[in-house]
């Protein structure tokens, strides 16, 4: 350890093969699961209401008599439909207006970053709770709201990703070659920044399905009809309080699993766009 | 510390960032003001509440010209701004109240909450990081690590709910939420202080990740620097080497961001003071947010920003103090 050339700390191949089984489980799962156990989920027994788990029912079952294995699994459906849906418009819009401020630099580029720093210091979650406030209810304020604080980060990694192609001699022999400024950004520049554009795609789905569960929690999200996760978690506060973990427990763990899988994942892709670099798994 | 402060460049990057942070609030509140034209939310039917649904679209029109909310959206905002210079920010339809009102009865609760979950993640965070850094790859470390990850990953108000039932239903140790007990009205420094206790440990677990993680690297880093193989070259002790060597220069870096905190502390205050129904500042903007009450949300929208300015002064300041080289010109 005392050497200075010590090797980067690897993750270990044991958990990226785990994240990787867990990611595909998760996107199976939430793909086939309504095909796979066509049950109504909404099912409601009252004679078996907050059953703690068991054989019949591995998680239980909530204040109606729901299973709540199947009501994860659909929550899970529905969080991962707006985090996917949300992160892709924001990877869209990130990597435009990243690309555009990089390709144009000058003015241009100082405009675009002082509107990015602008989002910036309005608090993610807060400027989420006013847009879906004001929008409410639906599933198209939730994903507009989580799409609008989260294409920053993009923008700003697709700019510095741009201004470094930018200095790299192939750069240089395209436009001496005569391309238009235009295809040097399509054709060359943003090819090179898909890459990273992608990986921070990916981890953005995790952090979008984060924001949507706070703000269906909060009574801001998606319609009660709509379970997300975060929907369960909050119908679940009243069983809590008469001292029934279960209705609470799971819905968490099903957005922690895949958020650490996501990020185990995310850390073995940057690590082979960036030998270099010491990968260290952030979310 | 013997050496001056230097006070004056100090001084100088404070008034020159304060007199940036005119432009970008003022465009926060356009901003805000802008969504809510936007958006189908009507304030004449949200002041009315329930009895606005029985009510005649005249009667809500004549509501809206008492309101002014007939009126375009920029000269609304035009009223709001130069009202608010004379702190007059309108009144909460939700709370029944002038919102400076609100948030002056608030802003103590929240800060209270926040500074105590605060120093608790920086010493918890500080004092894990260190000893996960010890030996990187250890099983200690790991163990940390694996733990921090999972505590990132973790909805804040999941964690809170779970502190309820485990310490608050089934240890019964602490109340599970509010100011005070209930049946009680005027809060003790005692009742405050044992309710005060679960809601800034979820929310210092919430922010303890961040400061684990940094910490681990920081110091990580530093213990494979040169200093820290002389001060090993020398005989000093683990202990010296650690603490004295490895963590004065690991942490420097991490305390230079504590400003930056700002943003992800009101996210986990916003999820945190609602699980817990404390009275903070935070609680009353998910409150505003469920009523769309359009003054008050844009109030607090415009003081979180302004808190988040503050915080970024605060981080370049310590930072600038911290490594000489830097500066304070920013």
């Amino acid at each position: 350890m005392a050497d200075t050339l010590s090797r980067p700390l690897r993750i270990p191949r044991l958990s990226l093969s785990l994240s990787g089984a867990v990611v595909a489980a998760v996107v199976l799962v939430a793909l086939f699961v309504p095909v796979l156990f066509p049950v109504d989920e909404q099912a409601v027994d009252l004679a078996a209401k907050l059953r703690p788990p068991s054989w019949d029912h591995p998680f239980g079952t909530d204040e109606v008599g729901r299973d709540l294995l199947l009501r994860c699994v659909h929550g899970l459906r529905i969080s991962l439909l707006v985090g996917v849906v949300a992160a892709l418009v924001a990877t869209v819009v990130g990597t435009a207006v990243g690309a555009l401020a990089g390709a144009l630099g000058g003015w241009a580029d100082r405009v675009v970053m002082r509107v990015v720093d602008l989002f910036s210091s309005v608090p993610h979650l807060l400027l989420g709770i006013f847009v879906v406030a004001m929008f409410r209810p639906g599933i198209w304020p939730v994903i507009a709201s989580v799409a609008l604080t989260h294409w920053l980060s993009t923008a700003r990694i697709v700019r510095a990703e741009v201004l470094s192609l930018r200095s790299r001699p192939y750069i240089d022999a395209a436009v001496v070659g005569g391309a238009s400024r235009w295809r040097v950004t399509v054709r060359h520049l943003l090819p090179g920044v898909l890459p990273q554009a992608g990986l921070a795609a990916v981890l953005m789905v995790p952090h979008a399905i984060w924001h949507e569960s706070a703000l269906s929690f909060l009574g801001l999200g998606l319609p009660a009809h709509q379970a997300s996760l975060g929907n369960m978690v909050q119908a679940a506060r009243g069983s809590l309080l008469a001292g029934d973990w279960w209705p609470t427990l799971f819905p968490g763990l099903f957005i922690i699993v895949p958020t650490l899988a996501v990020a185990g994942l995310a850390a073995s892709w940057r690590d082979r766009l960036n030998p270099r670099r010491r990968s260290e798994l952030t979310l | 510390m013997t050496a001056r402060l230097p006070w004056g460049p100090m001084a100088r990057m404070t008034g020159r960032r304060l007199l940036a942070a005119v432009p970008v609030l003022v465009v926060v509140t356009f901003g805000v003001f802008a969504l809510a034209a936007a958006s189908p939310f009507d304030p004449a039917k949200a002041y009315a509440g329930s009895a606005g649904l029985g009510a005649g679209q005249g009667v809500l029109d004549q509501l809206g010209e008492n309101l002014g909310t007939d009126r375009p959206f920029a000269a609304r905002w035009w009223d709001w701004l130069t009202a608010a210079l004379t702190g007059d920010l309108g009144d909460s339809a939700s709370l029944r109240q002038p919102v400076a009102q609100v948030i002056g009865e608030r802003i103590g609760w929240s800060l209270l909450l926040c500074s105590l979950a605060f120093a608790l993640a920086v010493a918890a965070g500080t004092a894990l990081g260190v000893l996960a850094a010890r030996r990187r790859g250890g099983l200690l470390d790991r163990v940390v690590t694996g733990l921090a990850y999972a505590l990132e990953a973790a909805p804040p108000f999941w964690l809170g709910l779970l502190a309820i039932w485990f310490l608050a239903l089934k240890l019964d140790a602490l109340p599970a939420g509010g100011l005070t007990d209930t049946g009680s009205d005027t809060a003790t420094a005692g009742q405050v202080a044992s309710h005060v206790v679960l809601p800034a440990l979820v929310l210092a677990v919430s922010q303890l990740p961040w400061f684990v993680l940094y910490v681990r690297q920081g110091v990580g880093d530093a213990l494979d620097e040169d200093p820290v193989r002389g001060a090993r070259a020398r005989g000093l002790s683990e202990r010296t080497v650690l603490l004295g060597h490895a963590l004065r220069s690991g942490l420097l870096p991490v305390l230079t961001l504590i400003g930056s905190r700002v943003p992800e502390l009101i996210t986990g205050a916003l999820l945190v003071e609602t699980v817990f129904s404390w009275p903070g500042i935070a609680s009353a903007t998910v409150e505003a947010a469920t009523k769309v009450d359009f003054p008050l949300l844009a109030a607090l929208t415009v003081l979180a920003t302004a808190a988040v300015l503050v915080g970024n002064l605060l981080s370049d300041l310590l930072y600038g103090l911290a490594d000489p080289r830097v500066g304070f010109d920013g």
